[in-house]
Parts: structure tokens; C-alpha cells; sequence
């Protein structure tokens, strides 16, 4: 028998694998479709102080081995989110679950997670800090290593649960966003968010997304988001969650192998519903295939000798 | 909403670039005249939506006009190709809500859709006419199949080539007191603001899942925001905004 378990924060997961924000809704569409208690966790849409609509569409454009999305942060606001979603989410998802947070600026990010930190359910707290900053000229605070470091603070400041800060990888020095994160006290490093990208219509002669561009994901980004998980794995000494363009178990195995004690993935499930599930399910068999026995030897293992 | 693996029954050129294919599998997700299928296809990322035309035992029927990669593919392929597919997607129309006499407008590959609905309509014993419109006379298609279900059947073209010369609304009717209509957004702001009475209007969007995830596919409505993909792609005329 192969073990698949890792520790997420003292948090033990049976196996690594966590939907990422934003492909996954609150869990419910997918819940019909399978059991999604199989999974690690998961992390829940983004979810902001205040009820948002987001952006005009379309919001989607296909690419090469991926897909650009500008949705523009759609939830219906932390207090709908813990008055309606979280109740509904009991009754078919039994684990902790990552709630993933975002913000405009460091008092919405504190205020959003002051209040899910009293949420049972919640396990983690992965506060996505691509968003713009409305007090800084709508730059984002993941491109700057001193904002980055006020949203940790400022959030640890409201809550006892495991505060992982999702980076950013539109920019120069990922290593540098990551350690300002950890010494500002982030418990983990959760990367990568999407890459700025965008689609011209050859018919229209216009960008395909009507806010231009857009968030790349899909399993084209897998290259830059392991070069960065590996990065940032040798800098820091917390946790890492790896991301970007994960869609099978042995997707997962060379994230793990660069730094990740889990593995989120996002754009895959929309194009098949059951990745997570089959994902999972495959594990073992790639497992032996490498003759892996235990999952968490393998973290960092392309580091080691 | 089901993922399942169909087999394809035929794959037959309609008019120089509109395409008729059958599919052969498990129907039983879709419940609804106007839901779509979701099909993944060989090397592309996202899955493509189709509108389900109709369905019939273990039989469905898509019609889809050539304009990318997808379905350049798609018209490629022939009897016993296997296609990978999320179908029942949507709420697609509801019959209940229907007057006695409902028209059906379709424009383009629009008009799919209405035939699965037609057929609906007219086993719930309700009267249909159908207004078809197409930009020309070597565009159209269908206007048999609509025949020989017994609808009385209006044909538009743009250029006045077939039929009525002009877009769907030059060819309503007098008398109907219901309408459900599916075509190019320009032809459902049309018909919104010509036809009188109560609707059922098909919505599409650029979507990323097509069942609920990602919110790719939202627009506002009256009473909130909604995704097309699973609340839509059909709305009431009452809850639009444009
Ligand atoms: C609910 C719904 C039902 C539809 N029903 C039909 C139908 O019955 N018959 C038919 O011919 N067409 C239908 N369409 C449009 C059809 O989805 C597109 O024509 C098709 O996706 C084009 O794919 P492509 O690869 O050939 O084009 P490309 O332009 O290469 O596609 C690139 C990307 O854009 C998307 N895209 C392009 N055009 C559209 C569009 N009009 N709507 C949504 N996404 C688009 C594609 O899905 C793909 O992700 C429907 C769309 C929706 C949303
Ligand atoms: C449609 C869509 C919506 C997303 N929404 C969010 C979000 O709300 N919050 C967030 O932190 N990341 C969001 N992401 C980013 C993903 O969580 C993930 O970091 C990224 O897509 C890379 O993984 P992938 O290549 O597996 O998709 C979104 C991604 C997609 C495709
Ligand atoms: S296309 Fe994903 S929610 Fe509609």
C-alpha cells in the first residue's frame, strides 16, 4: 500500500490534491457529480469583503494548452459566503476547506479574514494577493514585496488558522515576494496565480476578452510554475503549494518533487469535471510505476543530492 | 449533467458550411428542448457548446456551422468516431410555460434548437409556428423538417433571395400569445422589442466549464446575476437586461 497522506499545517490531508480557487465554485456543482470527499481539501471561489459581479464578458478565451479568464473576482461576499455557502457545503463536504480570500486593499483583506476565521469548516486561509491595490494606483500588492508583507501581516494579525499567501507570478523576483510573506509570518506559500495574458480575434480584429487581457492557466503555464515552486522552496523554509497547469498524477509527483507539500489544480477540472477524482485515483498506480511508497519523501526531492 | 462517450451515427453537410451530425449514447441527461452538449475535441483546450436539436432513444442531433478550429474538426470526422461529451447541460425552455400558440424564431444556428423545441411543443398539444431566418436562400435549412412536423413554417432571408425579404421580425405573424427564440444577439434584441407579447429568449456566451464552475458566462439579469450555462442560456423576456 502506498501512503499518500501529507500534513498541510498540521492539517493531515489523505492525499495532495486541492482544487484550486475559482475552478471549483463552493464546491456544490461538483458534489453532484462525484464525492468530493476524496479529495484533499479544496479551495473556494475568491471571496471578497463586499458582493461582486465582475467583469463584462466574455471573460474567456482558449489558448494553446490552456485558457486565458478574466471573471474579475464573481462571488457573492464573505457574509453570503458564510450565511448560505458554508451551511450547504457541511452537508456534502466532511474535510477542512481552504477558504481563499481576496482583497483592494490590507482592510478588506484583515476584515474578510477576521470573519472566516471563526468559520469550523475553514481550515486555511489562502489570501490571494494578485488583486489591485485601489490605495496604490491599482498596482498589485504581489508585485511588491513590502504590501505583500502588510496583507500577511495584517491578516495573521486577525486569525489563529494557517495563513497561506497566494503569490503572483507576474513579476521580476518571486523569491523575493515569497520571503517578505514568511518573515511577515505566513505559516505557507501557496503559487502560482494565473499569468497575464491575452487573445486577438482575427475576425473582429479586437482582443477576445472585453477587459483585454486576462489570467493564462491551463497546463502550458506547468514549466514556469514548477521553475517557481522550486524556487521558492529552497528560500523559504514554510510550506509551498504548487500550482500552474496540473492535470495528472504525475503533474503532481513533479510538483511535489520541486517543493509542493500540495498540489492545487485549477483549470483542468473545467474541461473534465472528474480530474480531481481521476487524479487521485491514478496516484497510486504512478506511485509504484516510480516506486514511491510515501508521497511526503518525496517533497523537495529534486533538491537533495 | 453526464460526461459520456458517443459514437457517431452520420455527419452530413446541410448547406456549404452547416453541419448536421447524429450521436449515439446515453440521452437520458438531457430533459429539456434547448440544452446543449459540451464536446471535447482533439488537441483544443476548452470543450465547444452545441445546442442539442433534438433527441429521440438513444439518438441526439447537433447542427453546428464551420467558423474555427473546433468545428473545422468536427465536420472532418465520420460515422463511428468516438466523441468525448458533457450533455444535458442548461435549463433549456420550458414547455409548461408556452402559450397555445407559440412561435418559434430561430435565426442562423439558432433554428437548431427551435425543431427539438417544436417537437416538444407540439406533444403538449400547443399550436407552433416557426419563423426561420437565414441571410440567404442557399443558407437555409430545415424548412422540411419544420414542414413535415405539420408547423406552419415563415422563411426570411436578409437579401430576399427565398421567403420573406428581411430579418425574423418582417416575418411574425399576427396572432400568437407566446414566443421562444434562439439566434444572434442584434435578432433577440429584435424580436424583445417587436413581438408583444411573453418570451423565452437562448442566450450565448463565451463560456469555460458550461456547467456552473467558473463563472466564465455570467450576465446580469433583474433579478440578479445569473450563468448561462446553468441558469441560462434561456431567459425569461422579463428578467433580461440588455
Ligand atoms: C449554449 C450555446 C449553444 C450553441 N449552440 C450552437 C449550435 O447549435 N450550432 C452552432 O453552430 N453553434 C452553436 N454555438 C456556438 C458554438 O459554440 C461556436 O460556434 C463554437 O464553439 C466555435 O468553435 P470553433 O473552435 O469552431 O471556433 P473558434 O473561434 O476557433 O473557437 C475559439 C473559442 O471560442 C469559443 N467560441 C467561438 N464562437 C463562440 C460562440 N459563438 N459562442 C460561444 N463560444 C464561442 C469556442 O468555444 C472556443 O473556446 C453555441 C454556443 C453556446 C454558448
Ligand atoms: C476561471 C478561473 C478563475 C480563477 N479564480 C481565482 C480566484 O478567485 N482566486 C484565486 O486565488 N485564483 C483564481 N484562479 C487561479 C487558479 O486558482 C490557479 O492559481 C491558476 O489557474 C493556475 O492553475 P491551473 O493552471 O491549474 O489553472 C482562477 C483560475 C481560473 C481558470
Ligand atoms: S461556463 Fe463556467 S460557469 Fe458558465
Amino acid at each position: 500500500m502506498v501512503d499518500t497522506k501529507v500534513t498541510l499545517s498540521g492539517i493531515v490531508l489523505d492525499n495532495p490534491v486541492i482544487p484550486a480557487s475559482g475552478t471549483f465554485g463552493y464546491g456544490k456543482e461538483f458534489a453532484a457529480l462525484y464525492d468530493i470527499n476524496c479529495l484533499g481539501t479544496f479551495s473556494f471561489k475568491g471571496t471578497t469583503r463586499e458582493a461582486r459581479f465582475g467583469n463584462p464578458t466574455p471573460r474567456i478565451a482558449e489558448c494553446n494548452a490552456g485558457m486565458i479568464n478574466a471573471v474579475g473576482l464573481q462571488n457573492p461576499g464573505v457574509e453570503a459566503v458564510i450565511a448560505h455557502e458554508l451551511p450547504e457545503m457541511k452537508k456534502f463536504f466532511h474535510k477542512p476547506v481552504m477558504a481563499n480570500v481576496s482583497g483592494f486593499s490590507v482592510e478588506d483583506y484583515a476584515y474578510t479574514c477576521a470573519m472566516l476565521d471563526k468559520e469550523e469548516q475553514v481550515g486555511w486561509l489562502e489570501v490571494n494577493i494578485s488583486c489591485p491595490n485601489v490605495h496604490n494606483g491599482g498596482m498589485s500588492f504581489g508585485v511588491d514585496p513590502k504590501a505583500a508583507a502588510e496583507v500577511t501581516a495584517a491578516v495573521k494579525a486577525v486569525t489563529t488558522k494557517p495563513v497561506y499567501m497566494k503569490l503572483s507570478p507576474n513579476v521580476t523576483d518571486i523569491v523575493s515576494i515569497a520571503k517578505a510573506c514568511e518573515e511577515a509570518g505566513a505559516d505557507g506559500i501557496s503559487l502560482i496565480n494565473t499569468l497575464l495574458g491575452m487573445r486577438i480575434d482575427l475576425r473582429t480584429k479586437k482582443p477576445v476578452i472585453a477587459n483585454k487581457m486576462g489570467g493564462f492557466s491551463g497546463s502550458a503555464i506547468l514549466p514556469v510554475a514548477l521553475r517557481m515552486v522550486y524556487q521558492v522552496y529552497e528560500a523559504v523554509k514554510i510550506p509551498v503549494i504548487g500550482m500552474g497547469g496540473v492535470s495528472s498524477a504525475e503533474d503532481v509527483i513533479e510538483m511535489m518533487l520541486a517543493g509542493a507539500t500540495a498540489v492545487e489544480v485549477g483549470a483542468a477540472n473545467l474541461v473534465n469535471p472528474y480530474a480531481c477524482r481521476d487524479i487521485i485515483a491514478d496516484l497510486p498506480r504512478v506511485m509504484e510505476k516510480y516506486r514511491i511508497n510515501n508521497l511526503t519523501d518525496m517533497i523537495g526531492g529534486a533538491h537533495h543530492g | 449533467m453526464k460526461q459520456g462517450i458517443y459514437t457517431i451515427g452520420h455527419n452530413r453537410p446541410l448547406t456549404a458550411d452547416v453541419w448536421e451530425m447524429t450521436l449515439l449514447g446515453d440521452t437520458s441527461p438531457i430533459t429539456a428542448p434547448g440544452q446543449f452538449i459540451n464536446i471535447k475535441l482533439e488537441g483544443l483546450f476548452l470543450r465547444r457548446p452545441i445546442s442539442v436539436c433534438h433527441w429521440d432513444g438513444e439518438k441526439l442531433t447537433i447542427i453546428y456551422k464551420v467558423v474555427g478550429k473546433g468545428t473545422e474538426q468536427m465536420c472532418a470526422m465520420g460515422p463511428r468516431e468516438k466523441l468525448d461529451v458533457l450533455a444535458g447541460l442548461g435549463n433549456g425552455f420550458d414547455v409548461q410555460k408556452c402559450g397555445d400558440h407559440t412561435l418559434v424564431i430561430g435565426g442562423g444556428v439558432g433554428v437548431p434548437p427551435m425543431y427539438g423545441l417544436a417537437k416538444a411543443l407540439l406533444a403538449a398539444g400547443k399550436k407552433v409556428t416557426a419563423v426561420l431566418g437565414f441571410n440567404t436562400a442557399s443558407e437555409i435549412f430545415y424548412e422540411n423538417e419544420f414542414k413535415a412536423l405539420g408547423v406552419d413554417t415563415v422563411i426570411t432571408t436578409v437579401d430576399g433571395s427565398y421567403g420573406v425579404k428581411g430579418f425574423v421580425t418582417h416575418g411574425l405573424p399576427e396572432h400568437y400569445d407566446y414566443y421562444c427564440a434562439c439566434g444572434p444577439l442584434p435578432m433577440l434584441k429584435a424580436v424583445y422589442n417587436a413581438a408583444p407579447t411573453s418570451g423565452l429568449l437562448s442566450f450565448e456566451e463565451r463560456m469555460g466549464c458550461g456547467f456552473g464552475a467558473c463563472m466564465g458566462c455570467s450576465c446580469e439579469t433583474k433579478y440578479g446575476s445569473k450563468r448561462i450555462c446553468v441558469d441560462g442560456p434561456v431567459l425569461e423576456k422579463e428578467e433580461i437586461v440588455w
